[in-house]
């Protein structure tokens, strides 16, 4: 149900880079669990509202008081490439 | 040192209190028998004890502890299991281990997980599966397969893991030892590298129920890094009860009558462990809880939908995997992605993006919040006729190495008695009940929002009656 | 050819002015070197977590006050889930279909809804123009990452580039008297896109549209806006049809380039944020969020100046909507309020005074803030009240005026330096001036006698020149009458 197409959109939402096998492959796996998961679209589920928060609190809110940053450095530490004491990344443009 | 790894947490802290025991000749005991491990149970394990002698006066005496992969520990690599994160060194450290290390458990080891949580045999770690110390050619259950195998071979004194979908239940249950997953909210999540926001909670991994509620009383409490976290009504107990004195207990037929869903041996076991209860003083009846047999469809849907976009942040951009660097940025992203993410974490972001794309989320996403709300609902019905809900832990004993890895569904299905627990956001404990071909089974029992304490009271007498011993699994 | 309209929307963001981050205690910044604002939160790290500022909330409610809306009951988070270098979690924490604010309106404007959500950070080019193309490299300064965000969104109510540009600075008029932002286009307080569509005028279907970007000044967009519908109406007037697309206004050429889309169409994949609670818009927090509200918005000062002032209502408008013209003004007609008082012979009116802050604007150039020039209000009181005591005449006053914004101090003293006191019908001299216009050109007083009025131009003109304009047009004109018809 899910064909070689959908999972190529998909892959690209998800930029996801997948192998021709990895393509078919997720077709086949994918239509299996959905045909299995698809059982919940015929329950009878009229006006039952959706659960988007599972604890019973509303309003968690934060006053405006600054807290300590991170030192940069040990931010850049991380960075597969630090440049200009910034996060190096290829030009979005260069496409 | 035999003498040391035998005793419980609980026990090693009273005799350290009592000036019996070093707490640093207990780190280095354990220790070392974690760099000797075997069963590939870690990913980091500690150079040396840690400085200082505050310990003492601690709840928990400088008791160490291992934590999961996917605790941010500062300084310490956290992966969540994944080559995506291999190496990564967080700035900063999880509230709960921060908590446990304040209450006196130092940070004995990281231990091995499924990728990002993903997974019910620790087969999908980045860094190779972990063994079960009950038998080195089966899995020890995931997605917190380090942990419990650890904690069941004797190589730490008990670990903090996490549960999604079964992940510390389950594992327990195929480990022969104690998991419990506390009440959504309960615990604090900030810095635990997500899988699904709205169902990961961290609990403990332990011997037996009394170091569960150790751990649990240390790592509860409202945090204001993380909106979800509530304070938790009253205190935990720790457990004394001798007896199941009217406790109703509930069987959910919808669940452990499920055709050909329970092995034979497992459901022996959990009748017989029902009788007990029984003898206990329990009631016993059957329940109805008409939905949960769609919890495992819509946990597929929501777990996953909630991962996709937890984890579009491994982009290669601020930490972590880099590949090819010097193309373009979309190519940058996406192989970066392929080659850092396994093969079952990109099936689950596959499957979350999907399930909210355009034109698929009513039916997909949204349909399994509407489920959601319908297996809550059947919970709370059900708790005001019974205490507690039971069910085996897992429909199976540890299964061999490889055996599932080719059927993704049939791995999922591993998971379908302990995800309506977590969908409905409710605590819930697995203690061992036994042995079916002398592989442990899990039993599990399941409360209201916030029974911790009754819960653990409730375990705590069934235990004593069972008298598991885990000891073979300590070699 | 059929006439076309117009059919134009704004989307705005407005930058909060609170002390942190939408959702970490991270301190806002300005100009700061790079990435020493962050934390786990804003840089998404792994495990990270956000919370809700308060404060920021406590703006959108003032915000959503201000502009007439709805404040939902309840409203929610979601996420908006797309890859960029300037977005750490691979997705924006914002508002979808339950926002804080539904409805409302500003001047003539109808708002459709009024939502927060967390600003990107900041994506720098390498490479000469520092432009995106022609660079290789980019790098991203997290510093603006999660800065509260008000995002406005009006209905398609606008009908041309001018009223466009009106409304928005109406806006941030409203919004820098709440206080809530420095609604600053130049700094990026204040952003605006625009949605630009047109169809034959009387028809209500609408147009395909497309999104204009990158405006940032209020020249800009209503340059950007004009561009777009002559394109639209060069389009459909060549048969052709308008392609739904989002643009790129250069004001430097005026052109418009599509630009290319980051991906194809965006599917945001909206779900609720699970990391966050639902807001729930109390009693108490709408009440003080009300509370917070100045007394008196611009839309409600141009009211009063129409209707308690007696104000033209185009100058109403103009004065309510660029408060630094309605403060200038207010201050002045405080003081003609005293000095009028003194001068006893019937008080300036308001729309009289009113005349004056225009004349003042041409010489001191329309965007700037009369404030910071060298006529005081004072001043400008002073010298409205001198014209209606007609001390000195209108056109001489003019030349007061320019002095003024060219050396400062006081009207009085200049009328008198420079000698340009009025001359009236009590001034002999003046009488004598009359005569010698009448006898320099018989035949326009002839024509005068005779009744034609529209001849007495140039005899006026004689008298203003021989006087240096330091006699009253009127006057001069009465006095010529009288003469000519004894």
């Amino acid at each position: 149900m899910l064909d070689k197409a959908q999972v190529l959109h998909v892959a690209r939402l998800a930029r996801l880079e997948l192998s021709d096998d990895e393509v078919d492959r997720m077709a086949a796996e994918l239509s299996h669990v959905l045909d299995h998961i698809e059982k919940i679209r015929e329950l009878d589920l009229e006006g039952v509202p959706p659960t988007s928060h599972v604890v019973d609190v509303v309003n968690v809110l934060r006053a405006d008081e600054p807290t300590p940053p991170l030192p940069r450095e040990v931010i850049l530490a991380a960075a597969p490439e630090p440049l200009n004491d910034g996060f190096g990344v290829p030009s979005p443009g260069a496409q | 040192m035999s003498d040391l790894i035998d005793l419980t947490a609980a026990q090693a802290a009273e005799r350290i209190g009592a000036g019996e025991i070093d707490p640093a000749e207990l780190f280095e005991a354990y220790r070392q028998r974690a760099a000797a491990d075997e069963l590939n149970a870690f990913t980091w394990v500690a150079e040396a004890p840690p400085t200082g002698d505050g310990r003492a006066q601690t709840p928990l005496k400088g008791v160490p502890i291992a934590a999961k992969d996917l605790f941010c520990t500062e300084g310490v690599p956290s992966q969540s299991g994944s080559r995506i994160l291999e190496g990564y060194r967080p700035p900063y450290t999880a509230t709960v281990i921060q908590k446990l290390a304040d209450a006196g458990a130092p940070l004995l080891a990281k231990t091995n997980q499924d990728e990002f949580a993903m997974g019910s045999s620790n087969e999908n770690s980045g860094f190779g599966p972990v063994l079960n110390p009950w038998d080195r050619r089966r899995v020890p259950g995931g997605s917190s397969g380090g942990s419990a195998a650890a904690v069941a071979a004797g190589l730490a004194p008990w670990a903090i893991g996490t549960d999604t979908g079964g992940s510390i239940r389950q594992p327990a249950a195929l480990c022969g030892i104690v998991g419990l997953k506390p009440t959504y909210g309960a615990c604090s999540r900030y810095g635990m590298i997500a899988f699904a926001s709205s169902l990961d909670q961290a609990g403990p991994l332990t011997r037996d129920v009394t170091d569960a509620a150790l751990i649990l009383r240390n790592t509860i409490g409202r945090d204001p890094h993380d909106s979800t976290s509530l304070e938790f009504p009253g205190t935990i107990e720790l457990p004394s009860a001798e007896d199941l004195k009217g406790i109703r207990l509930g069987v959910p037929e919808d669940l452990t009558g499920a055709e050909g869903g329970i092995e034979p041996g497992v459901m022996d076991n959990f009748k017989q462990t029902l009788a007990l209860a029984q003898r206990l003083g329990a009631s016993i009846e059957p329940c109805r809880l008409p939905h949960a047999p769609h919890a495992l469809s819509a946990y597929y849907l929501i777990a996953p939908a909630e991962a996709s976009a937890n984890l579009a942040r491994f982009d290669a951009v601020r930490y972590g995997l880099r590949v090819a660097g010097d193309e373009d940025l979309t190519t940058m992203y996406s192989r970066t992605r392929e080659e850092g993410f396994g093969a079952e974490v990109k099936r689950r972001i596959m499957l979350g993006t999907y399930a909210l794309s355009s034109g698929y989320y009513d039916a997909y996403y949204g349909t399994a919040q509407k489920v959601r709300t319908r297996i809550a609902d059947d919970f709370r019905a059900a708790f005001e006729r019974f205490d507690f809900i039971v069910t085996p832990t897992s429909p199976c004993t540890a299964f061999e190495l490889g055996s599932k890895t080719d059927d993704p569904l049939a791995m999922y299905l591993n998971d379908f008695l302990a995800v309506p627990m977590s969908l409905a956001g409710i605590p819930a404990i697995s203690i061992p009940s036994g042995l079916s071909d002398g592989l442990p089974v899990g039993f599990q029992l399941a409360g209201p929002a916030f029974s911790e304490s009754r819960l653990i009271d409730a375990a705590y007498a069934l235990e004593r009656a069972i008298e598991f011993d885990g000891s073979p699994a300590r070699g | 050819m059929a006439e076309y309209e117009p059919v134009i929307g704004l989307e705005i963001h407005v930058q909060l002015n609170t002390r942190t981050k939408m959702f970490c205690g991270c301190r806002l910044s300005s100009g700061d070197p790079p990435n020493i604002h962050t934390c786990p939160t804003c840089l998404g790290l792994p495990g990270a977590l956000p919370v809700v500022n308060g404060r920021a909330i406590h703006f959108g409610i003032m915000i959503g006050l201000a502009l007439g809306c709805e404040i939902a009951e309840r409203s929610l988070f979601h996420r908006k889930n797309y890859f960029y270098p300037d977005l750490p979690k691979g997705y924006q924490i914002s508002q979808y279909d339950v926002p804080l604010c539904l409805g409302g309106h500003l001047g003539d404007v109808r708002i459709h809804r009024v939502h927060l959500e967390e600003d990107a950070a900041k994506l720098n080019h390498l490479g000469t123009s520092g432009r995106i193309h022609g660079s290789d490299r980019s790098w991203v300064d997290f510093n603006r990452g999660g800065t509260p965000l008000v995002e406005i969104v009006t209905e398609p109510d606008i009908r041309s580039p001018e009223q466009a540009r009106e409304w928005l600075i109406l806006l941030r008029t409203t919004l820098r008297q709440l206080g809530v932002s420095d609604v600053d286009m130049s700094q990026g307080s204040l952003r605006c896109d625009a949605n630009v569509s047109i169809r034959p005028a009387g028809t209500t279907q609408l147009g395909t549209k497309t999104e204009l970007k990158n405006m940032n000044s209020f020249a800009f967009l209503e340059r950007g806006v004009r561009a777009e519908i002559e394109r639209q109406e060069r389009l459909l007037a060549a048969g052709e049809e308008v392609v739904q697309e989002t643009l790129h206004f250069d004001p430097v050429s005026g052109s418009l380039t599509p630009l290319r889309s980051k991906e194809e169409a965006h599917d945001y994949r909206y779900f609720p944020e699970p990391d966050l609670v639902p807001l729930l818009a109390t009693e108490e927090m709408v009440a003080a969020a009300r509370a917070d509200l100045p007394a008196e918005l611009p839309a409600e000062r141009a009211q009063r100046f129409e209707q308690k002032l007696g104000l033209h209502a185009d100058t109403a408008k103009l004065f309510a909507y660029r408060a630094e013209l309605g403060d200038y003004f207010e201050r002045a007609l405080a003081a003609a309020g005293a000095d009028g008082a003194r001068n006893g012979d019937g008080a300036l009116e308001p729309a009289e005074l009113s005349n004056w802050i225009p004349q003042l604007v041409e010489r001191i150039g329309s965007d700037a803030d009369p404030a910071t020039s060298n006529v005081t209000p004072e001043s400008l009181a002073t010298l409205a009240t001198m014209v209606k005591a007609k001390e000195v005449s209108r056109d001489a006053a003019r030349e007061v005026l320019t002095m003024l914004v060219q050396e400062g101090g006081d009207p009085r003293a200049i009328v008198q330096r420079e000698g340009l006191g009025a001359i009236t019908a009590e001034d002999d001299g003046l009488a004598e001036i009359v005569d010698r216009a009448i006898a320099a050109d018989p035949a326009a007083a002839d024509q005068v006698r005779s009744g034609n009025m529209k001849a007495i131009g140039p005899l006026v003109g004689f008298v203003m020149r021989e006087t240096k304009g330091r006699a009253d047009g009127g006057e001069i004109t009465r006095l010529i009458r009288e003469r000519l018809s004894s």
